[in-house]
């Protein structure tokens, strides 16, 4: 096969696999250089790297902006706070959702086709960045932790790619649980569950993934409340300082002469993106069988 | 749905899932569905202490004052222009992306090509746009390698012309999310039947023969089915980048309608207006997304609904 392939080959085939290697070895190179070269300013020292210059390397390595970073006691709390709602969140989102698209997936409910409606709408109208903070507030959700778990924890995305899941399963392992006198909550924990690890798995990731990076609702809904910060807010007013300094050389503390907020920005970058990077490789599996599933419409 | 009788033995029997799309339900409609009775904020002047039952009715005068202002029609500008720019660079990226990755023959070239091509996804927008700054500043890898080309003579602050900043958004939209949305046409060019490349080959076909018709007329219905879907989204996605790289010097380019409701609603203290707003941008979304399937379905393409 392969050598027909060979001797088929025209010299415009032969044109192309060149280019085609040149654009993607481009590819990767215009994607992974800017994530090593963060890693190399994180590791330099932050004088030094306001000169520019530093690539792949540090050029004057140092472990004193991963210090700093450590050091400071909300990037801590940020950390904490991120850790606890991804996993709260991640856990409850699992939950409700495949509760949700065990009712919507029952052939035989009766509300199946209006309960699944109501959902889908959502995914078209919202009511808007203001109406939804008035009542958060009104809620009491604001200035409070659980902002980040209650409101977004059903998502009718997430929802219909479990549904599209389950109603691939065969109908013959529900029906003969029934006989045996099973009921719907026995028949979701134990019989449609433990065939559906692998969207449960899907869908984790990609709950636990959007809590993990986002950071509008820490700086919209609990500004005021620095004991609910997150790691990714943190990050940002980083940047912002940055962004306003332009890296110029200007330490704000003379105790730590060594670093910039450049560096310290990179440092925080780093420790922000290191569990997904470490993690992400593994899940593969995972979220191309979900992201093909969700975009399957109904 | 269609007068089908149920009957109460049915209902009993399903108690669980009653009791359960009671909860649903009731999550839904606070969540969901509560947000738009706001809506009414939009024909008040709504003041906090007033409540929605005290409020002042001003009926349309919060829109009329929006579309008088400047800045905001200059905000829609700015949303649509950024919004159709991401939607169009970011489709055809993936779609060649996914054409060309499916080309390669090395297993391990190609697996490895993709993994690093997720990357990015998985990033927030905090790091990505951290990321662009660096690469963007004046000591950044951009200018050196502009400076040492000859193309410029002295390191430019991208950040600063209002000419790059819309192609900087675009860029960043390209890097952060080709890999992740190539994904779906990888799946759907791995459905295309082997024996029509087959055939081709044996026809004598060359690579670019065989994409251009078999592998593009396979995965149409895959692209328009997701261009409809992301059609309704151009006016959503404009804010995250725009609000974490724009500065004073690019404002008049860089500000959303998303922005704008943030600025007036939230700093501004005046829920109204921001309400307003995003009732305008609700509305927009709605009527692209019909027209866009209406347009599919004239067409005879696949549509959503």
């Amino acid at each position: 096969m392969k050598k027909h392939h060979k001797m088929k080959t025209g010299i415009g085939d032969k044109i192309f696999v060149v280019c085609n290697t040149i654009f993607l070895t481009a590819f990767v190179v215009i994607t992974l250089y800017p994530v090593l070269n963060t890693v190399a300013l994180s590791l330099n020292d932050g004088v030094d790297a306001v000169r520019g210059g530093i690539h792949l390397i540090p050029r004057m390595f140092t472990l004193k902006n991963y210090q700093t970073v450590l050091n400071q006691k909300n990037i801590i709390t940020g950390a904490y706070i991120t850790v606890a709602r991804t996993v709260l969140g991640t856990v409850l989102a699992l939950i409700t959702n495949a509760l949700l698209a065990y009712v919507v997936s029952r052939k035989k409910f009766v509300f199946r086709s209006q309960l699944s409606l109501f959902w889908v709408i959502t995914m078209y109208v919202n009511g808007g960045m203001i109406p939804t903070l008035i009542l958060y507030r009104n809620l009491g959700l604001t200035n409070s932790f659980w902002v980040y778990i209650i409101p977004g924890m059903i998502g009718a995305f997430n929802m219909l790619v479990m549904r599209t899941y389950m109603e691939g399963l065969p109908d013959g392992l529900e029906e003969s649980a029934q006989i045996d006198g099973a009921g719907d909550f026995r028949i979701f924990v134990s019989i449609i569950s433990p065939l559906c690890k692998p969207v449960y798995a899907t869908v984790a990731l990609f709950v636990a993934v959007a809590q993990w990076n986002s950071w509008f609702d820490a700086m919209l809904y609990n500004r005021m409340a620095s004991e609910y910060t997150t790691l990714q807010y943190e990050l940002m007013k980083l940047l912002n300082s940055v962004m306003q300094q332009g890296g110029t050389a200007n330490p704000g503390s003379t105790a730590q002469a060594a670093v910039t907020p450049m560096t310290v920005r990179a440092a925080a970058t780093v420790v922000t993106m290191l569990p997904i990077i470490c993690l992400y490789p593994f899940l593969q599996r995972y979220f191309v069988t979900g992201m093909t599933i969700g975009s399957v419409k109904e | 749905m269609k007068a089908k009788r149920i009957s109460w033995k049915e209902l009993k029997n399903q108690k669980f899932l009653l009791i359960c799309t009671a909860c649903f339900v009731v999550y839904g409609i606070i969540f969901y569905y509560l947000p738009l009775g706001g809506w009414i904020m939009a024909f008040q002047n709504y003041k906090t202490k007033d409540g929605f039952f005290d409020s002042q009715w001003v009926g349309f005068e919060k829109f009329k004052f929006l579309f008088s202002d400047a800045t905001f029609l200059r905000v829609i500008r700015n949303t649509l222009a950024m919004g159709v720019l991401n939607l169009v660079c970011t489709f055809v990226m993936a779609i060649v992306f996914a054409i060309l990755l499916n080309e390669v023959r090395l297993a391990i070239g190609k697996k490895f090509v993709q993994t690093v091509s997720y990357l990015p996804h998985f990033l927030s927008w905090i790091i990505v746009t951290g990321i662009l700054h660096d690469a963007l500043s004046s000591s950044g890898i951009i200018n050196e390698l502009l400076v040492k080309l000859g193309i410029l003579d002295t390191p430019i602050n991208f950040f600063a012309h209002k000419g790059y900043f819309w192609p900087i958004v675009a860029f960043a939209n390209v890097w952060k999310e080709t890999g992740w949305n190539a994904i779906v046409y990888l799946a759907a060019i791995t459905s295309i039947d082997p024996s029509l490349y087959e055939a081709a080959t044996i026809d004598g076909a060359g690579r670019w023969a065989k994409i251009k018709n078999i592998t593009l007329p396979g995965i149409r219905p895959t692209i328009m089915i997701l261009l409809i879907m992301n059609i309704g989204n151009v006016l959503n996605a404009g804010f995250e980048v725009q609000y974490l790289l724009g500065n004073g010097l690019v404002k008049s380019v860089s500000e959303t309608i998303d922005i704008y409701t943030l600025t007036w609603g939230v700093s501004q203290n005046d829920f109204s207006l921001g309400t307003a707003a995003g009732i305008f941008k609700s509305v927009v979304a709605i009527i692209l997304i019909v027209a866009a399937n209406q347009f599919a379905k004239k067409t005879g393409e696949q549509r959503l609904f």
